[in-house]
């Protein structure tokens, strides 16, 4: 991890679990400095995927979340710390197309059991690790210098 | 194809301000699966759905959409519409169905 000193932006969001009304906002936010300090495009693409996703799945499933958004030189973070009812299985929900939605978060569009495996295939650093009726928290970096390849990923699960 | 040439020619409702009336759009995207839109839908891009909730103008924004394009006549809740305004989405809307409409746009706007 990069020390303070190194940063050259850091601010903290807090994500309210259920505000489908604000949904989206974070991920807009942070869009919107990132191409104000001027970070290429295909790298905000990719944060911004692995953003919404994150925060979707706080505004469905956690009662509340932090998201601790960074940029040094090298690369931009994004900590997700949400307490709620955690992940059971992270293998399994990290399979493409698993979802634990309900029939109203499919009409709204969610549950394709595509969030965590398009956060792990647009990050170039991803961590989750969750506990059961506590919370989940999730790591995700993405080099400012790399582009599109995906290789060199790494994964724990806690 | 430009965004008002897009309305003229297909006779689509405008439900919002069209905010960037002279921006081309460059391909386009039709999916209802909000996961599969931020995935798969590029800058520029149509997105043909029929989701209306207010969700999509966080999509939209994030993916840099050109136009929205609500099919089948689907009612867009207001919210929907306040958070385009703020945001300077333009949504529009068409009696067509996804596959009808995509179908109609797509030797134009590939």
């Amino acid at each position: 991890m990069n020390n303070e000193q190194s940063l050259i932006y850091n601010q903290l969001f807090e994500i309210k679990g259920g505000n489908f009304i604000d949904a989206g906002s974070a991920s807009v936010n942070v869009k919107k400095t990132l191409k104000l300090i001027g970070i290429p495009s295909e790298i905000i693409y990719r944060v911004s995927i692995c953003c919404y996703e994150a925060e979707m799945n706080i505004i469905m499933y956690a009662y509340r979340a932090t998201l601790d958004f960074s940029i040094t030189p090298d690369k931009i973070v994004l900590k997700f710390n949400d307490e709620g009812p955690g992940i059971k299985d992270i293998e399994l929900a990290m399979k493409e197309g698993y979802s634990t939605a309900t029939s109203e978060m499919r009409e709204m569009g969610f549950g394709a059991g595509m969030g965590l495996p398009n956060i792990k295939m647009n990050s170039d650093e991803f961590y989750i690790e969750s506990e059961e009726n506590k919370g989940t928290n999730l790591f995700i970096g993405i080099f400012i210098d790399r582009k599109t390849d995906n290789h060199d990923k790494s994964e724990e699960i806690a | 194809m430009k965004i008002k040439e897009l309305v003229e020619k297909y006779s689509l409702k405008e439900l919002t301000k069209i905010y960037q009336p002279e921006r081309e759009i460059s391909g386009g995207y039709s999916g209802d699966l909000l996961s599969d839109v931020i995935a798969n839908a590029k800058k520029d891009n149509i997105w043909i759905t029929m989701q209306t909730h207010l969700n999509i103008v966080a999509v939209a924004t994030l993916k840099e959409i050109a136009v929205i394009v609500i099919v089948m006549n689907k009612e867009v809740p207001p919210e929907t519409l306040k958070k385009a305004e703020e945001e300077q989405i333009t949504i529009l809307k068409t009696e067509l169905t996804s596959f009808q409409i995509s179908g109609k746009t797509y030797p134009e706007i590939l």
